[in-house]
């Protein structure tokens, strides 16, 4: 005989997940009182707490937030644009996609921060040398999913289209795209994330306005509280950017089975 | 050049030495060795075989989805090499046919929008058909939210409001029950009787072969030769019940299953196939 199968009480994720960053600020609380690092270098909570408070009030954080965001955005757009076109277009032609595919391999693990001196050479410290790490990061993760998406079309849906006589501009619209769009969706989400990664980068190595930069100067003047302050900003902000295209993923994505969840049928 | 073939007016569907060899990686493979036949205007049609024996093949070069090697297809006279206006086809797999993204009357409406039927039109047509097909009611549900059995229904009713001189089926009821494939049966009977319109039905199960078609046309094993053009004398007016227990249902079942164990064990004509009924 089997046991019955008794109901255990069920702790909601929020709960877990908001008991897991206060352990985790407890932890950084106190490893600097205790001594075990030195408190000059790492803070504890409470101090940094203190800083970004102090920081929230003043005028320069908002602005480089905007900067930041500026940045991260035009390069997001720009990317997506870009690799969801030229994912589509050489995912649906054959020959463009074996005579690309060789360059987009080597072309693809060049690290973006090796692109900096160029990127200096070019633009200087204006925003459009961030823009270029930012690019170059996060448009590969588009196009290789949005190129993914295009070869999963299934073949019956195909044929389907076919047998009805769809164009080539009605199949691209409601056959190739529905089915690269989860996949789209994905890229855009690695591509988010990296591109925030690359703003900031930018902002701090090569000094182009945002909150990168921020950190740099805080940095360099000694504001150790500060400077972790502008560090955990940061991280709220990615996690903001993530919550969001989730967000996006399950509207866009309501008929996919991944969203749509059990049904009936 | 394939050289003009002087044909009836009456026939819509005419097949000559159509041959298909699929050359991909590794030997070639004769799927279809030589298949000719005529189907006329408004007649019901199923093809039978066993399994392997290039029913799907033949559907998608009737359906311009697949080039021949040799031979030709013609609708009402004109060389299909593409999928041509005038056909629609209903696959199998229902649930890869349909476009999860659209809702039902989206997805019955798309052809139709595709087709250049202006906009009044198209609503009647959807409206008719998912009517005629018993979904009036599921019109904005998305198919995944619908039985295997309504989504093939969905895919009937796209194919049926697409308005095709002929109406190509592959398997269609393979993958849903027993007791939905009946009543699935008798929609396409009566779809086809209203429609007034031309007819193939590949199917594997000889029954379903017989009870839906005018003729049935039994296919040897791969590479496929036609091992007999058998005439249904079952009348218009067909029932589950009645129609099934018929001496004459009895006795094309027996032929056609004699048939098709001996296309099974290789027979390549009906005076290979040494039938003992």
């Amino acid at each position: 005989m089997s046991r019955p199968i008794r109901p255990r009480a069920q702790v909601p994720a929020w709960v877990l997940g908001a008991a897991g960053i206060l352990t985790f600020l407890a932890v950084l609380e106190a490893v600097p009182r205790s001594g075990l690092v030195d408190a000059r270098f790492l803070p504890p909570t409470s101090q940094i707490t203190a800083a970004l408070a102090e920081r929230l009030r003043g005028g320069d954080l908002w602005v480089a937030l905007g900067q930041t965001l500026t940045t991260w955005v035009i390069g997001l757009a720009i990317s997506l644009v870009a690799g969801v076109v030229l994912g589509v277009l050489f995912g649906m032609v054959p020959v463009l996609r074996r005579a690309t595919a060789s360059t987009i391999e080597f072309l693809r693990p060049v690290p973006s921060v090796a692109l900096i001196p160029v990127a200096v050479l070019l633009y200087g410290t204006t925003m459009q040398s961030t823009l270029l790490l930012v690019v170059y990061a996060s448009f590969w993760q588009v196009l290789l999913q949005v190129l993914a998406g295009v070869g999963d079309v299934d073949p019956v849906a195909n044929d389907t289209a076919r047998s009805f006589r769809f164009s080539l501009m009605t199949r691209v619209r409601t056959l190739v795209w529905p089915t690269a769009l989860p996949y789209a969706v994905t890229g855009l989400r690695l591509a988010a994330s990296v591109a925030l990664i690359l703003t900031v980068t930018g902002e701090l190595l090569i000094g182009t306005p945002g909150i990168g930069r921020l950190i740099g100067v805080a940095r360099e003047s000694g504001a150790v509280p500060a400077m972790y302050a502008l560090v955990v900003v940061a991280g709220m902000l990615g996690v903001a950017v993530n919550l969001l295209a989730r967000a996006f993923e399950s509207r866009a994505l309501f008929w996919h089975p991944s969203v749509r969840g059990e049904v009936a049928a | 050049m394939t050289s003009p073939v002087v044909e009836n007016p009456s026939v819509m569907l005419g097949v000559h030495g159509l041959n298909k060899v699929y050359t991909g990686r590794g030997e070639p493979v004769e799927a279809i060795a030589d298949l000719s036949f005529e189907i006329s205007a408004g007649e019901l049609v199923c093809v039978v075989g066993p399994s392997g024996a290039g029913k799907t093949t033949l559907l998608r070069c009737l359906a311009g989805l697949l080039p021949a090697t040799a031979g030709d297809v013609r609708l009402a006279g004109q060389a299909v090499s593409d999928p041509p206006t005038g056909m629609a086809v209903v696959f199998q797999e229902y649930g890869r046919s349909l476009f999860p993204w659209l809702t039902v009357a989206q997805n019955v409406e798309l052809p139709l929008r595709e087709k250049g039927l202006p906009k009044a039109r198209r609503k009647e047509l959807v409206r008719e058909t998912l009517e005629a097909v018993g979904l009036g009611d599921a019109t904005a549900s998305y198919p995944w939210q619908l039985s295997g059995g309504m989504q093939q229904r969905v895919a009937i009713a796209r194919a049926a409001a697409y308005e095709p001189q002929v109406l190509l089926m592959d398997e269609p009821f393979a993958a849903v029950d027993a007791q939905t494939r009946f009543d699935l049966e008798d929609l396409v009977r009566s779809l086809w009787s209203r429609l007034g319109v031309t007819v193939v039905f590949v199917t594997h199960d000889i029954d379903e072969a017989i009870y839906l078609g005018e003729r049935v046309l039994v296919l040897s094993g791969r590479p496929t030769v036609l091992l007999e053009d058998v005439r249904v004398g079952l009348g218009d007016d067909r029932s589950q019940l009645e129609t099934r227990a018929t001496p004459e249902f009895t006795r094309l079942r027996t032929h056609v299953y004699e048939l098709v164990q001996a296309a099974k064990r290789g027979a390549r004509s009906v005076t290979d196939a040494h039938l003992t009924h």
